[in-house]
């Protein structure tokens, strides 16, 4: 259109023309752009701030540094060899009683607190003594008399490693490692690495539904897929309607179905093949048969439409080739499937990664996934830092996940755009 | 499809046998709980096991009469409708924008506007817990609007995506041809034509705020509990028959909603097939 427009206009309107064309363009892609604008502003402030918030707050150290600022600056110089000469220990004992006074002290403790055990008692015991403990000498024999924490390197090290403005203490932590008095970074005491084994268990936990979810949807999407569509739409209806309930009712009814004097154990002891009643929930079997239920959809959808668009002709080719139907079914419509397995597995596995309520009300304390502890480390303990370096870690691992699936489907899409 | 009525080898035959039993067990374990959870809601005793002592709507009376209950149903309608306009309003314009705007900023774009769906649940939670306490958006109606209008709005962009791309834009243009306004196009030309998608994007982010309860937990005062938050909590203390009845309740909105859906889905299929 634009091409005979051109042909027919003289050379003198073609430019203004072409100019005008562009211009027209331009203003459609800023209305666009105008469109989109207030959504995405939306979503700054209301997901990715909040967002961002968090993964400052992983690394954000700044207790220490408002409570102890004397210290912090006295300590910027020392190369943390020896013990600290007088000036910090003077600066120490300043910050310590204007701190006491503002009633900030517990702020700094329960910073110190996380990276050596202990030191909250080595400040509020300071604290306490420092008016009492007659002025004689240097700063350094006072609280050195009041705790001897204070004749060792190592309850300096910690001040200055948390002096801020930012750490990698939690982040570390999160992975089970910290640093020695020397910098240096090695694995957490055993009393604290428990992190690795609870991201170890969120993965465990996440590919045992998504293969459960896989060997429970695969026949059935095949079914789906090859019955006729009135059929195979009326037994959509039960893949849809478990989609479309409730999380929580779910998650009830298997409590219901599971606990002890359950539906189920009611049904066994009733035909006579249990005289005690199974232990099946509150434990990890619990936990994978909820989320199965709950997660089986999200296989089955992508899985259906991948088989859906595989024409039936590849197999009767293969057929009539000579191959014989599991030869066929293996080598032409398997091959098929693949994306869309891929696509539905990642899916799963993405979802099951950070769940959160599922495990809280139907697993033990063993079963419990790492977004448990995020939430706990958040509204409990109020452990901001760590709550937000797993938050972190967990975050990472779910968007490299996404990136995968993206790609997987995108590449679907073409290849699916093609055949059409 | 043909295949079925041409198995001919008895290999073929078992394999597809035993595909329709799998799928029926499958089936079975996908629906039996939601169905075996509701008959306990009428019983007339207060455990939860069969067989049922007798028939009752004393549990669902009990749901009536608790301000508790009540209040958490009005607090989900009140939370539900709020984000579900707020989500269709941004969704759809954004929508609009997205299938108009060509750069190759584009994905990038789409993936931020669509990533709250993937985020996992507790971490867009402890954010905006984070984010919205200093500015007294906890334990406020507006907070939790807000939260779920972020979550919600993915589900709009996609469904009006969807419709838009089958949406012929030379209508658009032979309306501003004859003489209207972009906003009478709109109005009497392009929403006419895409209202089916709005509206399955208005019942999924419907569902999608009916359903969530992570972000409830950690942003709603007592004031703003809602059904899932009290099921959640009525979970852990005991679950008492009053639960069941809240499960049928909310189950039967989830019906509500799928069925709309799916009679949405039939009309622009019918639609589609007579063009």
């Amino acid at each position: 259109m634009t091409d005979a427009l051109l042909i027919g206009a003289d050379a003198e309107t073609e430019v203004p023309l072409k100019r005008r064309l562009r211009r027209a363009e331009r203003a459609r892609q800023v209305k666009a752009l105008a469109l989109v604008a207030p959504l995405l502003i939306f979503l700054l402030f209301t997901f990715a701030g909040p967002i961002a918030g968090m993964l400052w707050r992983a690394v954000d150290d700044h207790e220490v540094r408002q409570v102890l600022p004397q210290t912090v600056a006295a300590l910027a110089n020392w190369d943390g060899k020896d013990l600290p000469d007088e000036k910090p220990y003077a600066a120490l004992a300043n910050d310590i009683q204007t701190a006491r006074e503002a009633g900030t002290l517990a702020i700094a403790a329960k910073r110190l607190n996380y990276a050596l055990n202990g030191f909250r008692s080595i400040l509020t015991s300071t604290a306490r003594n420092l008016k009492t403990v007659p002025d004689t000498g240097t700063a350094k024999e006072t609280l050195g008399k009041i705790n001897p924490a204070w004749r060792e390197r190592a309850t300096w090290t910690t001040i200055k490693d948390a002096s801020g403005p930012v750490t990698g203490f939690y982040l570390l932590a999160a992975l089970d490692l910290t640093r020695n008095a020397d910098g240096a970074i090695m694995a957490a005491p055993p009393d604290q690495a428990i992190y690795r084994e609870i991201f170890g268990r969120t993965f465990l936990i996440s590919l045992s539904v998504t293969v459960l979810c896989l060997i429970l949807g695969f026949p059935v999407a095949y079914l789906l897929a090859t019955l006729p569509a009135g059929k195979s739409n009326l037994l959509m209806i039960f893949v849809l309607l478990p989609f479309w309930t409730s999380l929580l009712v779910r998650t009830c009814a298997w409590i219901v179905l599971l606990q002890s004097q359950g539906v189920v154990n009611d049904s066994l002891h009733w035909l006579g093949i249990i005289d005690a009643p199974l232990r099946l929930i509150y434990n990890r079997f619990g936990v994978c048969v909820a989320m199965t239920h709950v997660l089986l959809p999200f296989m089955i959808l992508p899985l259906y439409s991948s088989m859906k668009a595989i024409s039936p002709a590849y197999m009767r080719a293969a057929a009539s080739l000579g191959a014989p139907p599991l030869t066929a079914f293996r080598r032409i419509y398997l091959p098929q499937t693949l994306p869309g397995i891929g696509a539905g597995s990642l899916l799963v596995f993405i979802l099951a990664l950070g769940y959160y309520i599922t495990p809280a009300l139907v697993g033990g304390a063993a079963d419990q996934m790492i977004s448990y502890f995020i939430a706990l480390y958040t509204t409990e303990t109020a452990n901001w830092g760590l709550a937000s370096a797993l938050g972190a870690v967990l975050l990472l691992a779910t968007v490299l996940l996404a990136l995968v699936y993206g790609r997987l489907v995108q590449g679907q899409q073409v290849t699916g755009g093609m055949k059409n | 499809m043909s295949d079925n009525s041409t198995l001919r080898t008895p290999s073929q035959r078992i394999a597809w046998s035993a595909t329709i039993v799998i799928s029926t067990l499958v089936f079975f374990f996908l629906i039996a709980p939601i169905l075996a959870i509701m008959p306990l809601s009428f019983s007339s005793g207060s455990y939860l096991t069969y067989p049922l002592p007798g028939f009752s709507f004393r549990w669902y009376d009990d749901f009536i009469h608790s301000p508790r209950w009540m209040n958490a149903l009005k607090n989900s309608m009140i939370i539900g409708v709020a984000s579900t306009v707020l989500s269709m309003v941004l969704g759809t314009l954004a929508a609009l924008g997205l299938a108009q705007w060509k750069s190759r900023l584009k994905p990038l774009v789409l993936a931020f506007v669509l990533s709250p769906v993937v985020v996992p649940g507790v971490i867009t939670a402890v954010g905006l817990y984070f984010f919205f306490a200093p500015i007294g958006l906890t334990g406020s109606y507006l907070g939790l609007v807000l939260a779920h209008t972020a979550l919600a709005t993915p589900f709009v962009v996609i469904t009006v995506g969807a419709t838009l791309q089958s949406f012929d834009t030379n209508l658009t243009r032979a309306a501003a041809s004859l003489g209207a306004s972009p906003l009478q196009a709109f109005r009497r030309v392009i929403l006419p034509l895409i209202l089916p998608g709005l509206a399955s994007g208005a019942l999924f982010a419907f569902a999608t705020s009916f359903d969530e309860v992570v972000i409830v937990l950690f942003m709603a005062g007592p004031e703003q509990r809602t059904l899932p938050r009290e099921m959640f909590s009525g979970i852990r203390e005991n679950i008492s028959p009053t639960i069941t009845a809240a499960a049928v309740i909310l189950t039967a909105v989830s019906v509500i909603l799928l069925a709309t859906l799916e009679a949405l889905r039939r009309r622009n299929e019918r639609l589609k097939g007579g063009a």
